[in-house]
């Protein structure tokens, strides 16, 4: 993993990996969606609202796993002070902010007509809630440290701490009522009929790449600076 | 009164805010990307 650590390394991985993570995704993204949307049958309960799924469920994913992977990250950047580890968490902010909100604004516009409601204060809905706004502290906090030169390593707790809300969320729907059905996919199998289930995983697969084309791009986009800014500031001392 | 309600409107609208959005975000990120890019390759060159 400490092969990782040189930028230049990364950078060539980076490179090579990025256009063809985001076209590959948004290939796999289209045809799903295109799927659910004119192909995919209509459920015997929820009519045609069940096509929301498509984009629901793999935001959802994308809105935790951007969490897990700031967590996973910020850990990496306190114990091994990994040079790019704290470029990663900061990469992981943005899309994993706008996919839990694409999952609340999506679910919400699922709920209305499933359930006659717009919203309710249940506990999977309201720890989503928190998450995007842990997410707004993060990008806040990680803005701010690097405008005054503060210390990543706040930055890095806080996206620590913040992972706290993931398992929450994951089992909010098994400890307390909701309205909000449990889980249909797990590692043991899936409740989900055939025609929904494959094409839910074709989505789920598509957006998975974008995201890693994202966050890949993010990563370049603030390594790019940091070197651009370390460059100016050794001419004007040289200068 | 039963109140009835249209569901492709519901369907058509997380579509249209999912596929947009995703969109935007990938172009922000790569424009954002390739703009940050430049600026280093022309602070190398000064």
């Amino acid at each position: 993993m400490h092969g990782f650590a040189n930028p230049a390394r990364f950078l060539r991985i980076a490179r090579a990996l990025t256009a063809p993570l985001l076209a590959a995704g948004l290939v796999l993204a289209a045809a799903a969606l295109v799927y659910g949307l004119f192909y995919a049958p209509a459920e015997r309960l929820q009519g045609d609202t069940v096509r929301i799924l498509f984009i629901h469920v793999p935001a959802a994913w994308l809105g935790m796993a951007g969490w897990s992977g700031i967590a996973v990250a910020s850990f990496v950047e306190i114990v091994w002070r990994h040079p790019l580890a704290g470029i990663a968490a900061r990469a992981c902010a943005g899309p994993g902010a706008f996919f839990a909100a694409l999952c609340l604004v999506s679910g919400s516009l699922w709920g209305r007509p499933a359930w006659g409601t717009w919203w309710v204060w249940d506990g999977r809905l309201t720890s989503m809630l928190v998450l995007l706004f842990l997410y707004f502290g993060y990008m806040a906090l990680a803005g701010a440290t690097s405008r005054e030169g503060g210390s990543g390593r706040i930055v890095a707790i806080f996206g620590l701490v913040g992972a706290i809300n993931i398992p929450i969320i994951h089992y909010s729907v098994i400890w307390w009522n909701s309205l909000h059905q449990p889980p249909s996919l797990g590692m043991g199998g899936s409740a989900m009929a055939g025609p929904f289930l494959g094409g839910l995983l074709v989505s789920t697969l598509g957006f998975t790449l974008i995201f890693g084309g994202v966050v890949l791009a993010r990563m370049r986009a603030l390594l790019a600076e940091i070197q651009a800014e370390a460059r100016l500031r050794r001419k004007a001392f040289e200068g | 009164m039963k109140e009835t309600l249209d569901q492709w409107h519901f369907v058509t609208a997380v579509y249209v805010l999912g596929v947009a959005g995703t969109l935007a975000l990938v172009a922000w990120s790569w424009l954002s990307m390739k703009r940050a890019e430049k600026r280093r390759d022309e602070a190398r060159k000064k």
